[in-house]
């Protein structure tokens, strides 16, 4: 009953204090760029050939090292998750990434 | 914290992967174009639409109320694939401000893209923890002795607000409604005004 919770895992942000210091930035709304917009068109297409579930991207991002979580652009680790799950279904080799 | 220019190595390793996807017949330049034509046609004018609707429309607003997905759909918008679209309704008590603490959950088909700010640490830390400072730093502040309640979108469900309707704008009509709601009051960090609209001749 008493047992210290155990520490979030790093996407669960909610509350963590680490940021609470850290403005928001209304400003920054525009539209992701080229490479954001085909990331995005590419997790569609794979979805809808059945080849990319919702959870294994999120999956593949939550696993990420804390420095790619918190350093990579929001596209970059959306890419770096569909690359590993592609990966991981055969779907393309890791010499071709190379 | 991270900028939002993607890397020469990510922008390679976009390139790789796609070359390989198509070498092997799983996708086709055509398919991802398509994709990122649907996905920026998608825009706040959707969530906006909805909204303004159930402004003047109460079967509408209990419809929206009871099944956003289907709404959405009613309003052209293909649902399939995403998650249940719920919608929170602010009243002269309750504000609702949306966030996603997991990571970035958003009704991309109503809304459009969703802004850097949402998928931002400082958002998804603090609009849980401190909601009305949040609120402060878009201008937004609320009377006293409204209750701010922050809901989570997640994976599996998504939310929108839909905001109460500012004074000063009975009559209007449902564009004029529509053109005066913003990404950000679906969102809920800022609520809609009379005052933005432009022309008035109905």
């Amino acid at each position: 009953m008493d047992t210290p919770a155990p520490a979030p895992a790093q996407h669960d942000l909610g509350g963590n204090p680490r940021f609470r210091c850290t403005p928001v930035e209304p400003d920054a709304d525009g539209p992701p760029d080229d490479f954001g917009k085909r990331v995005d068109a590419l997790r569609v297409v794979l979805r809808e050939k059945g080849l990319l579930t919702t959870d294994e991207q999120r999956l593949n991002i939550e696993s990420l090292p804390e420095a790619e979580y918190f350093g990579l652009t929001y596209y970059e680790k959306w890419l770096r998750a569909i690359a590993a799950v592609m990966l991981a279904k055969g779907a393309v080799s890791w010499e071709e990434l190379q | 914290m991270a900028g939002y220019e993607a890397r020469p190595e990510s922008v390679a390793l976009l390139e790789k992967l796609v070359a390989a996807l198509k070498s092997r017949g799983i996708v086709t330049e055509e398919e991802i174009a398509l994709r990122r034509t649907i996905a920026e046609r998608a825009n706040p004018e959707t969530g906006a639409r909805m909204v303004a609707r159930a402004w003047i429309d109460p079967e509408w607003r209990a419809f929206l109320l009871r099944d956003g997905t289907a709404a959405a759909e009613a309003m052209g918008v293909s649902m399939k694939g995403n998650p249940p679209l719920g919608v929170l309704e602010d009243t002269e008590s309750v504000h609702h401000l949306v966030v996603c603490t997991l990571c970035s959950c958003y009704p991309r088909a109503v809304i459009g893209y969703p802004p850097h700010w949402y998928k931002s640490a400082a958002y998804r830390s603090r609009a849980v923890r401190e909601p009305r400072a949040v609120l402060a730093e878009f201008g937004t502040v609320l009377p006293a002795g409204i209750q701010v309640r922050v809901v989570d979108s997640t994976a599996d469900f998504r939310w929108m607000v839909l905001p109460m309707r500012p004074p000063g704008t009975e009559g209007w009509s449902e564009d004029e409604l529509t053109a005066i709601v913003s990404r950000d009051h679906l969102v809920g960090v800022s609520l809609p005004q009379a005052a933005r609209k432009v022309s008035h001749a109905a």
